[in-house]
C-alpha cells in the first residue's frame, strides 16, 4: 500500500533462511515497505546429509536485497542500516584468500556428525559441554561440522591451520562477503549465533580453548565475537554500497527481538513447520534440567548480553501438512481446521507424533507416533481436532518445562509464524496453556528483530522502549477452558506421551 | 463399442495437455501435438474458453486451463484458506488505518465474521470471530449482498430491521443502495446497525470473479466521518486490500 508511512528512512533486514533468502525494507513504525525473496537449492547428497551451495546463497542474497530496493523504488541512501538473521548452525569454511567455500554448507538439519557427537561425548555423555555451552552434544550444533570437514576435505587442515581458511554460519559468510570478502571483508559473528557452534563459553562469551581443543578445531578459523547490534563495518559494493552492517541475530533469537521480549519472563513461541519457544531469562544463565537448550537470547552494544531458554518441538505444522499429503484428510493446509471445528472435542482421541523420537523435555529417541484413545465413535474429524490439539500440548509441556527451570510463571504468549491463521489452535492454545495468546500485527518477527537491533546500532530507534511502542496487539485469544477438563485432558495426554516411548528395541 | 463424438475427444486431448502445474501453449503448439489444423484446434480451444475452461493470456495469446475446471472439482473456498490468505493484508490495512479489520462471509442469513484484526491501540478489545452480523446494514454484508446472488436472494427475504434511524429497511431503497456499491466498488455503514460506529467494506474475488467475501474497517464514526464524510483514504485502503487478497487467492489458482 502506498501512503505516507512508506516514506523514508528505512531499516533493511536480510534473512538467509533454510530454504530461502529474503530481504525485508522496514520504516519507522515497523511497517513492511517491500519483500523480495528466492530459495534456494536442498543438496541431499546421502540419506540424512543436508547441504547448501553457499556461493549460490550469496548471489541470492544480493539478487534479493536488489530486488526488495527496486520494487519499493527505495533509494539506497534512504537506508539506513542492514540487520542480518540467519538459519541457525549450518556450517561454513572457505578460503579467505579467494572467497570460495571449501565444501557444501553442511545444513543444521544433516545427521552425519551424530557418531562424532557420541565419540566427543566419550564417558561422559551427550551433556560432557553442557555446562560452558548450554548445549547437549548433538549433531545441529556447529562445532563437529567444522570438525567433520577438516577430517573428511583432502588438505583442509593442513590449509587452516596454516590460517587460510575461515569458518562462518551463514551470517559470518554473508557479513564478510557484504564487507569486500576477500577485499578486506570482516569476519565476526554475533554472540547468538556463537552460541550455537558449541564452542562458546556463555559465561564468558568468548570461544573455550579447552572445548575446541577437544574438537579438534583451530582456534584461527573462528571468526571475532561481538554484540548482535553494533556496526560490524559497511557494504563495499553493490545497490547498498556505504550502508552499515550492524546486526546479526540467529532466527529465533531475532523472532524473539521482533516479538520486543525484552524483559525476563517474556516468551514467544514461532509455529511453522516445527515450533520453536523462547523466553528472556535476563542476565541469568539457566542450566536446565528439563532437556531444554541454554542460549544467548541477544546482546545490545556494550550492554549485558541477555540469555534465554528454548525448547523446540519437531513436529507441528509438518503434522497437519502430513494428514494433507500422506494421509490426504484434507486438501489444503488450513481446511485442518474446519474440519476440526465440525465436532466439539477430540472424542477421546490423542495424537503424538513423536515420528522421530520425543523431543524436548523428554529427549527418547526410542518413541515413535500413536494414536491413542480410539473407539468406534471417533471420526476423521476428532483426529483432526487430536493434531491440532498434539501442537497446543506439546506447547505446554515447554512451558511447563520452562517454568520449572526457571521458576517464572508464563504471563502471556506472543506467538508468531504461518500457523497463527488457525483460529481453533489459538484458542486450544490458550485453553491449554491458561494463559492469554497473543499475535502481533507484524507476522514477519525474525526479520523485524534483525531490523530493530541494526536501527538501534545506527540510532535508528533511540532504545528497546521505542521498539516496545511499535508492537502492535493484532488478536489476542484467553482461556475458556475450565480448569478441571484441562487437568484431565492433560493426563490423558500424558498417558497417550508415556505410549509412545521404548518402540524402537534396539537403537544403534 | 459405439463410437465417441471426436471433438470431445480432441477437447479432452487439448485439456490433458494443458494440465499440470503452470503449463502454457500456443495455438501452433496445441495443433502440432494432437496432429489437428490449426483452424480445427482453434475451433475447440474458443468453445472451452467460452465456457471457461481455458483461458488465454492476453499478452502472449497462449492458452492455459481455466478457473472453471478448478470450480468444478472444488466448488468452494475453505473460510480459513481464505484467512490465511488475507493475513498479511488485513494486519496492514489495520495498522495504515488505525482502526479495527474485519472479514466477512456469506453464512445462513448473515455475516460470519471468519477473521479480526485489533485496532492497533493498547486498548482491550475482544476477538469477535465466528460472530455473525446483518446483511443489510453492515457495510460487510451490502458489499456481499450486492455482489453474491446468493447473498442477495437471502436478503430481499429477511426483515431488515431497524436497528437505527438510519437503517435502510425498504426493498426499493436497499436495492438502489445496492446499484450504488456495485457502481462504485464499495460500501458504507454510517450508524446503519450500531450508533456511533461507521465502516466501510470492499469485496473479495477469486480469479473467476466470483464472490468470496468482504473486507471491513470499522471504527468510531468521528473518526472515519470527520466532516460528515467517509474519509476517501480510508475507502481506497479498504479497496487496495481487498484487491491485494483477491490477487493472492488468484495467483495459486493454477
Amino acid at each position: 500500500m502506498t501512503d505516507a508511512h512508506t516514506s523514508g528512512p528505512f531499516i533493511a533486514a536480510i534473512d538467509q533462511g533454510t530454504t530461502s533468502s529474503r530481504c525485508i525494507v522496514f520504516d519507522k513504525d515497523g511497517r513492511i515497505v517491500s519483500v523480495d525473496q528466492k530459495e534456494h537449492e536442498q543438496i541431499f547428497p546421502k540419506p540424512g546429509w543436508v547441504e547448501h551451495d553457499a556461493a549460490e546463497i550469496w548471489t541470492n542474497v544480493q539478487e534479493v536485497v536488489a530486488g526488495a530496493l527496486s520494487k519499493g523504488g527505495i533509494a539506497a541512501s534512504d537506508v539506513k542500516a542492514i540487520g542480518i538473521t540467519n538459519q541457525r548452525e549450518t556450517t561454513l569454511l572457505w578460503d579467505k584468500n579467494t572467497g570460495e567455500p571449501v565444501h557444501n554448507a553442511l545444513v543444521w538439519q544433516d545427521t552425519r556428525t551424530d557418531a562424532l557427537c557420541k565419540e566427543l561425548g566419550r564417558n561422559v555423555g551427550q551433556d560432557r559441554f553442557r555446562r560452558e555451552t548450554g548445549l547437549p552434544l548433538a549433531s545441529y550444533f556447529a562445532g563437529p561440522k567444522i570438525r567433520w570437514m577438516l577430517d573428511n576435505v583432502e588438505g583442509l587442515r593442513e590449509r587452516a591451520e596454516a590460517g587460510d581458511i575461515l569458518f562462518g554460519t551463514m551470517d559470518s559468510w554473508v557479513i564478510w562477503n557484504l564487507t569486500g570478502g576477500a577485499d578486506g571483508g570482516v569476519h565476526v559473528t554475533d554472540v547468538t549465533n556463537a552460541s550455537r557452534t558449541m564452542l562458546m563459553n556463555l559465561h564468558t562469551l568468548a570461544w573455550d580453548e579447552k572445548i575446541a581443543e577437544s574438537m579438534g578445531v583451530p582456534l584461527n578459523v573462528l571468526p571475532e565475537i561481538r554484540s548482535s547490534a553494533e556496526v560490524y563495518g559497511h557494504v563495499k559494493d553493490g545497490v547498498l554500497a556505504g550502508v552499515p552492517v550492524a546486526s546479526a541475530l540467529g532466527d529465533q533469537q531475532a523472532a524473539l527481538f521482533g516479538q520486543t521480549c525484552f524483559a525476563e519472563g517474556e516468551a514467544k513461541s514461532t509455529y511453522g513447520t516445527g515450533t520453536f519457544m523462547l523466553m528472556n531469562t535476563g542476565d541469568k544463565i539457566i542450566n536446565s534440567y528439563s532437556g531444554l537448550l541454554t542460549t544467548v537470547g541477544y546482546q545490545i552494544g556494550e550492554e549485558k548480553p541477555v540469555y534465554a531458554l528454548e525448547g523446540s518441538i519437531a513436529v507441528t505444522g509438518s503434522l497437519v501438512q502430513w494428514m494433507r499429503d500422506q494421509m490426504g484428510l484434507i486438501k489444503s493446509a488450513a481446511e485442518i481446521e474446519t474440519l476440526a471445528s465440525s465436532v466439539e472435542d477430540n472424542g477421546g482421541a490423542y495424537f503424538v507424533p513423536a515420528f522421530s523420537g520425543l523431543f524436548a523435555p523428554y529427549w527418547r529417541s526410542d518413541a515413535r507416533g500413536v494414536i491413542a484413545g480410539l473407539t468406534r465413535y471417533v471420526t476423521k474429524a476428532h483426529i483432526a481436532r487430536a493434531v491440532l490439539e498434539a501442537t497446543a500440548w506439546q506447547t505446554r509441556e515447554i512451558t511447563d518445562a520452562m517454568t520449572k527451570d526457571s521458576g517464572v510463571e508464563l504471563t502471556a504468549l506472543k506467538v508468531d509464524g504461518g500457523m497463527t491463521s488457525n483460529n481453533l489452535l489459538m484458542q486450544t492454545l490458550s485453553d491449554f496453556l491458561d494463559a492469554p495468546v497473543v499475535r502481533p500485527m507484524v507476522a514477519e518477527t525474525t526479520c523485524l528483530g534483525a531490523a530493530y537491533a541494526a536501527g538501534l546500532a545506527v540510532g535508528f530507534w533511540p532504545d528497546t522502549d521505542a521498539l516496545r511502542a511499535n508492537w502492535r496487539r493484532a488478536a489476542e485469544w484467553t482461556p475458556r477452558m475450565d480448569a478441571d477438563r484441562r487437568d484431565s485432558e492433560y493426563k490423558s495426554w500424558l498417558k497417550a506421551v508415556e505410549r509412545t516411548m521404548g518402540w524402537i528395541e534396539d537403537e544403534e | 463399442m459405439a463410437k465417441n463424438i471426436q471433438s470431445l475427444e480432441r477437447a479432452a486431448a487439448m485439456l490433458r495437455l494443458l494440465a499440470g502445474g503452470e503449463r502454457r501453449l500456443g495455438l501452433s503448439d496445441i495443433a502440432s501435438s494432437l496432429g489437428l489444423a490449426k483452424g480445427t484446434a482453434h475451433g475447440i480451444l474458443r468453445t472451452l474458453q467460452a465456457e471457461g475452461f481455458v483461458e488465454q493470456e492476453a499478452t502472449s495469446g497462449r492458452y492455459q486451463l481455466g478457473a472453471e475446471l478448478l470450480r468444478l472439482g472444488n466448488s468452494y473456498l475453505d473460510v480459513h484458506e481464505l484467512r490465511a490468505r488475507a493475513l498479511v493484508w488485513t494486519d496492514d490495512l489495520a495498522r495504515s488505518s488505525g482502526e479495527s479489520v474485519h472479514l466477512g462471509v456469506l453464512h445462513l442469513q448473515g455475516v460470519l465474521i471468519v477473521h479480526h484484526v485489533f485496532r492497533p491501540d493498547d486498548s482491550r478489545q475482544v476477538l469477535e470471530v465466528g460472530a455473525m452480523q446483518p446483511l443489510h446494514s453492515t457495510a460487510l454484508g451490502k458489499v456481499l449482498s450486492a455482489y453474491d446472488p446468493v447473498a442477495h436472494s437471502e436478503v430481499v427475504e429477511v426483515e431488515r430491521e431497524a436497528f437505527t434511524p438510519r437503517t435502510t429497511t425498504e426493498l426499493t431503497d436497499f436495492e438502489s443502495l445496492l446499484d450504488l456499491t456495485r457502481a462504485r466498488g464499495w460500501a458504507a455503514d454510517v450508524e446503519e446497525t450500531w450508533d456511533g460506529v461507521a465502516s466501510v467494506a470492499a469485496p473479495i474475488h477469486d480469479r473467476r470473479r466470483m464472490p468470496v467475501g468482504a473486507v471491513a474497517v470499522t471504527g468510531a464514526v468521528e473518526r472515519l466521518c470527520p466532516n460528515g464524510e467517509l474519509r476517501p483514504e480510508l475507502v481506497a485502503a479498504v479497496r487496495d486490500c481487498a484487491r491485494a487478497v483477491s490477487r493472492d487467492l488468484g495467483a495459486r489458482r493454477f
